[in-house]
């Protein structure tokens, strides 16, 4: 039973090991065959984009606040990574003790 | 009662102070004309407002759902966080929103979707608040709706649960950006061609640069969806998302 399960939770563990790499594999492709892409955001293509069909458009509203430089950006950026990774880790750790206090109590 | 304030109190704070994200591929600020600002606005409130409602129904079913309703919303803040870059040169962000579509339902999406985009537009000046009744019909509405009916599609047709999670995640997140592409070329038709050629060239723009990262979103949500199955099958089976025997 033991043996069984725990050769289960590995199979969980190589399975989204796989998907994970997959995931990094997927991001890194582009960077490594584009070697001349600026890697800016869609957002800002499709700026362009509307500048080009309605070369008289002009945004008739700006943000309130903006991010003064692109290292404050980021740090916002990497701020909310941070706390949303924060909140999912938690919750799984809080399942995984609840699963082994539950595993204990049927023994 | 009153715990139950404090933990809806403590979500939003964290919400609140949740940088939204992104560089994203939201519609920005001031670039959709004010008419269609109000007409994706309008669209919007029912959902929203309905799934306020669901949200606080389901709390009260099982008081122990919140939790797990704050930890997709986390997950879609992460994913949301993550502008990863594309074969189109450029980059973009996934949404994060098909796993708590499948989990929840869409309507609690409309609700979660809303506040990522509301932080996002407000501090980091991605999106927009004008344009925000458009980016939450592509992101909060439309997306979990697709995701959540593939799901459930899928699933009658037996299709294995990785499969189903993986397909209804990837659909969802691409068809937010086609939606977005929508949207534009809806208010920018093209002088000559139309919203027809506007539409080719936006979806060229979002739904292109999406495909690898609609991938990547479904293979982050297989890998959230599995520990889900290992440690909390109760939780899922109460709300229907594993069937019994599964």
């Amino acid at each position: 039973m033991n043996i069984e399960k725990k050769s289960k939770n590995n199979d969980i563990f190589k399975k989204n090991l796989i998907l994970a790499v997959l995931v990094v594999v997927i991001s890194v492709i582009p960077i490594v065959f584009l070697k001349n892409a600026e890697f800016t955001g869609s957002d800002d293509k499709a700026q362009e984009a509307i500048t080009q069909i309605d070369s008289n458009y002009k945004p008739w509203f700006l943000p309130i606040f903006e991010p003064p430089s692109a290292e404050i950006e980021s740090l916002l950026f990497s701020l909310q990574a941070a706390i949303g990774s924060g909140i999912v880790c938690y919750y799984f750790g809080y399942l995984k003790g609840k699963s082994k206090k539950d595993e204990g109590k049927n023994e | 009662m009153s715990k139950k304030y404090q933990v809806s109190i403590g979500i939003l704070l964290g919400l609140l102070f949740m940088p939204k994200t992104v560089f994203a591929m939201h519609i920005m600020e001031g670039f959709l004309p004010p008419i269609w600002c109000i007409a994706w606005g309008a669209i919007c409130i029912p959902f929203v407002f309905v799934g306020l409602f669901s949200i606080k129904e389901k709390i009260k079913v099982n008081p122990k759902m919140k939790m797990l309703i704050a930890m997709v919303g986390a997950f879609a803040f992460v994913l949301s966080a993550l502008k990863i870059p594309s074969v189109t040169g450029s980059c973009s962000h996934p949404t994060g929103v098909g796993l708590g579509a499948i989990l929840f339902g869409p309507l609690v999406m409309s609700v979660l979707g809303l506040i990522v985009l509301i932080f996002q537009a407000l501090l980091l000046a991605h999106g927009g608040i004008t344009t925000l009744g458009a980016n939450t019909f592509s992101m909060a509405v439309v997306g979990p709706i697709v995701s959540y009916f593939l799901y459930k599609l899928l699933k009658k047709m037996k299709v294995s649960q990785s499969i189903t999670v993986f397909t209804s995640a990837m659909i969802g997140d691409l068809m937010t950006y086609i939606t977005t592409a929508i949207e534009l070329s809806l208010a920018f038709p093209d002088a000559t061609g139309g919203v027809m050629t506007s539409l080719i060239k936006f979806m060229g723009i979002f739904a292109l640069t999406q495909i690898p990262l609609a991938i990547s979103e479904g293979l982050l949500t297989v890998i959230i969806f599995n520990l889900l199955t290992k440690y909390n099958k109760k939780e899922l089976r109460e709300l229907k998302v594993l069937s019994e025997e599964a």
